[in-house]
């Protein structure tokens, strides 16, 4: 939504008023050969297994991929990440950017069979969004009131222009729950939110724990016609190598999260009946990053953090570690974000001698046995793929006279070290930008978030008067202009500064069966639903588990 | 006899109480909590989300507060609630239970009869053919990481041969009842407790065959002998009975750790047992879970060895329990 002007906005609600119930992504699929087919039975990884499918507290990454195909959202995104009517058929943002409102389909019913109202947007807004979303509360903070005119209205009214919030109004984003269900009860402790029920095309059927998961076909489905497939089975498979043969097998045909490692990737690509697909993670544009302790004596010196920057080649750890499923990072505001990236912030081409220059110049000279200092670096408990980004970041920095040391722990460990005892030197994470910086981005450098050892905030320790005042500019900001101005100030400080680092953009693939059609149309596809998917050929017949 | 066992029964509540209290301390060495892994899996969180998911957990008040709500649970039987699967740790143990039972049932069972039988023909024919390519075999099942021969036996009888699933339990969805369910669940079976089975099959070979070697070489056997027994008699009544008790011994520290499952199989074969719950929680730092799982091992482990100590009596008779 980022790039959209509030003319814009007018514009594209009078035209998605004609094309009301149209969702754009439908043409293609009914361009399509002959069109869509009915039935049939998908298999799905899903890992890990979620803890619930209900993204209202936890929003890990599982319970979005289950939760995204059982709740509709306002709106979901195209591959460009403007947001496309769901639930919402259309909205107005006044010129002052203090009053939303959005119109809502009518006709839409839960999985239970009552209908759906504005009144559970305004209660879902006022009990979950604005309350215990872990993503959402900021962005939330200053709707004012909510307002329900008639069942399919709903009047936000902003004490404060908040425009990121067009950015998470998907299913995932924003969740609409029953009202009639929560209201009243122990939101984290409602028994619905591990058997959910939603407005979206699948109806949660059963969860064996530690096995699968079973969606079934909403018939009530309002976008008639959809979903195509009858069944969305979750298989919790643990080893990669399993998930590998059963990708391989067709036991599994829907894939998504880099469910095999990438020395895999490639033989299963080869394949005819497999499709590797990197598509689909937009809404998401994760950036792999590392995080310099400015608390760290050699660390707190900007030149030794800027030759840290230059003695790290971007493009090779793409080719090496991550077998090219990454591209070098410019800012931390991933390319994705054409509104606010700004290609024109210092950059640090990989140049080891610059990089001991600069060192010289901060007065760590080598030692006599070569070394300067030494370091520890702590990764990213996720993978091989991290461990191995660490492995290349000892030996560029062993080759401009820094020793680092690398320690492994699992992520319990991990959080607790890098974010409550800040007992590390460089760590490695990579963070979820989404479409607006706000989400996403500034987390990782607003000062405000220091001392209160919350997870993925400030892992640097990074203190800029300047930067807290652009970050709390653009968030209240009405004018989409004026925020990108402040979105690009901010990138030149903080890339001059580099108390983080951004090392890549990464491409995270999904891997599908070759006649499953349809189930990559959109930017935020991962974490939303598969109505539009379909078997073309023996699949749609009887495709059992296994 | 009868106060043997009531001797040993007031020693195990207390050797079971004890093993509680030290892992309830001992767990909580680990650095981070069940929130921070929370919050870190999700991506973003806020102070007041880190709060409001401590208090639910209970991590907000004291240690001793924590450890007496434990031990008050402990003592009721109740193993308390795993607030990360929301759930009751005995409903959570139990859904598990028979999957656990069952893998580990099927491969301890095929090893001890295969494994044993093997070893009992190698010492028969000690240094001949049949010996060196029993041991060899052995060995080389012994020596081979469990993963890596889980993994190949699924290369090859799931993907190229395509006769067995690649892992799970039972078909999803199938509506089998009975006898169909019972069979799909055996395919299902079948390669996680070959691989399993396969590495105890080398323990029991090599144990069966070095344990009849031993007794083969003493005084009474070459009494019998000397008598005129017949060798095949001699085999089996008095080497194999005699061997049978280190094999006892071992099955015991087997069963003992039969709750604890095979996480490497488990996990392969996205088998959905104990082992791989018990490895999750520890991950997750669902202490309450964790600590129930091991209970009920320590249950079960202080249960066995009882049971072993009253076989040896029977196996041999001048073994007397005072």
């Amino acid at each position: 939504m980022a790039s959209f002007s509030r003319r814009q906005f007018l514009a594209a609600a009078s035209a998605l008023a004609l094309a009301a119930a149209v969702d754009p992504t439908n043409l293609q699929a009914a361009a399509a050969a002959d069109g869509p087919v009915r039935g049939g039975t998908l298999s799905i990884i899903l890992q890990p297994e979620p803890v619930t499918l209900t993204p209202v507290a936890n929003v890990a990454q599982p319970t979005q991929v289950v939760a995204g195909n059982v709740f509709d959202g306002l709106v979901t995104y195209g591959f460009d990440l403007k947001p496309a009517p769901q639930l919402a058929e259309s909205w107005e943002v006044a010129p002052d950017g203090l009053t939303i409102t959005f119109r809502l389909h009518k006709g839409v019913t839960w999985h239970d069979g009552k209908p759906f109202t504005a009144s559970d947007v305004k209660w879902s807004l006022e009990n979950v969004w604005k309350t215990i979303h872990p993503r959402n509360k900021a962005l939330f903070e200053n709707v004012s009131a909510v307002e329900i005119p008639d069942d399919h209205t709903v009047v936000l009214k902003f004490s404060k222009p908040s425009l990121p919030i067009f950015s998470v109004l998907n299913g995932v984003g924003a969740p609409i729950l029953p009202k009639h269900l929560y209201d009243g009860t122990d939101i984290l402790n409602n028994p619905y939110n591990n058997k959910p029920v939603g407005t979206g095309p699948f109806v949660f059927k059963e969860w064996r724990k530690g096995e699968y998961l079973v969606l079934e076909r909403n018939p009530a489905y309002w976008d008639a016609g959809k979903p195509y497939l009858d069944k969305l089975v979750f298989r919790v498979i643990p080893d990669a190598a399993a998930r590998a043969a059963a990708i391989e097998k067709g036991e599994v045909q829907y894939a998504p999260f880099n469910p095999v490692p990438f020395r895999d990737v490639e033989r299963l690509a080869a394949l005819p009946n497999l499709k590797v697909e990197t598509r689909g993670y937009e809404w998401l544009s994760p950036v792999l990053y590392f995080d310099l302790n400015v608390e760290n004596p050699y660390l707190k010196d900007v030149r030794v953090r800027q030759a840290i920057a230059h003695a790290v080649d971007k493009a090779a750890l793409s080719k090496v570690v991550w077998f090219g499923y990454g591209k070098p990072a410019v800012s931390p505001i991933p390319s994705t974000l054409t509104a606010f990236h700004d290609p024109s912030v210092p950059t640090y081409p990989f140049d080891p001698k610059k990089a001991e220059a600069l060192l010289d110049e901060a007065g760590f000279r080598r030692g006599p046995d070569g070394v300067r200092f030494a370091l520890t670096h702590d990764f990213l408990p996720y993978g091989d793929d991290y461990r191995r980004t660490g492995e290349f970041l000892k030996q560029a920095l062993k080759r401009v006279g820094i020793e680092v040391a690398i320690r492994a722990q699992d992520s319990g460990a991990f959080i607790k070290r890098v974010y409550a005892d800040r007992d590390f030197d460089i760590s490695s994470s990579y963070n979820a930008a989404f479409p607006d910086p706000q989400i996403g981005v500034v987390r990782e450098y607003w000062s405000g978030w220091l001392g209160t050892k919350t997870p993925w905030t400030n892992g640097s320790g990074y203190r800029n008067a300047q930067v807290d005042a652009l970050i709390e500019k653009a968030a209240v900001e009405g004018d989409p202009q004026a925020r990108a101005a402040a979105f690009r100030a901010f990138q030149q400080i903080v890339q001059r500064d580099v108390p983080t680092l951004p090392l890549l953009e990464l491409k995270f693939f999904t891997v599908h069966a070759a006649n499953l059609k349809g189930a990559v149309e959109q930017g935020d596809q991962v974490y939303s639903s598969l109505r539009n998917a379909w078997f073309d050929g023996p699949n749609a017949d009887a495709p059992k588990g296994n | 006899m009868a106060r043997y066992l009531k001797r040993s029964l007031g020693q195990i509540a207390f050797v079971i109480l004890g093993i509680a209290i030290i892992n309830f301390f001992l767990l909580r060495l680990a650095p981070g909590d069940a929130a921070q892994v929370m919050a870190g899996e999700a991506g973003s969180a806020t102070p007041e989300y880190m709060a409001a998911l401590r208090q639910q957990f209970g991590l907000d008040q004291p240690l001793y507060v924590q450890f007496l709500a434990y031990l008050k649970n402990l003592l009721t039987l109740n193993l308390g609630y795993s607030f990360r699967q929301g759930m009751p740790v005995s409903e959570l143990i139990a859904q598990r239970l028979p999957a656990t039972l069952l893998l580990m049932g099927t491969s301890i069972a095929f090893a001890v009869s295969v494994g044993g039988t093997l070893g009992f023909l190698a010492a028969r024919h000690a240094g001949k053919l049949a010996d060196t390519v029993i041991s060899s075999v052995a060995l080389v099942f012994y020596a081979t990481p469990v993963f890596w021969i889980g993994v190949m036996l699924v290369v090859v009888f799931s993907v190229l041969l395509d006769w067995l699933p690649v892992g799970g339990m039972a078909s999803i969805e199938s509506g089998l009842t009975g006898l169909g369910y019972a069979a799909d669940v055996a395919r299902h079976l079948i390669l996680p407790a070959l691989t399993l089975g396969l590495f105890y099959l080398a323990i029991y070979t090599r144990l069966m065959r070095a344990s009849m070697l031993e007794v083969y070489g003493q005084d009474f056997v070459r009494t019998a002998r000397a008598k005129g027994v017949r060798p095949r008699r001699i085999a089996l009544r008095h080497v194999l009975r005699n061997a049978l008790l280190p094999i006892v011994t071992t099955l015991g520290v087997q069963l003992g750790s039969i709750l604890g499952g095979a996480i490497l199989v488990e996990t392969v074969f996205a088998w959905p047992g104990l082992g791989r719950l018990a490895f999750e929680a520890l991950f997750q730092r669902d202490l309450n879970l964790l600590l129930g799982i091991l209970f009920c091992s320590s249950v079960v482990v202080v249960i066995v060895n009882l049971a072993v100590d009253l076989a040896y009596t029977v196996l041999d008779p001048r073994i007397e329990l005072s």
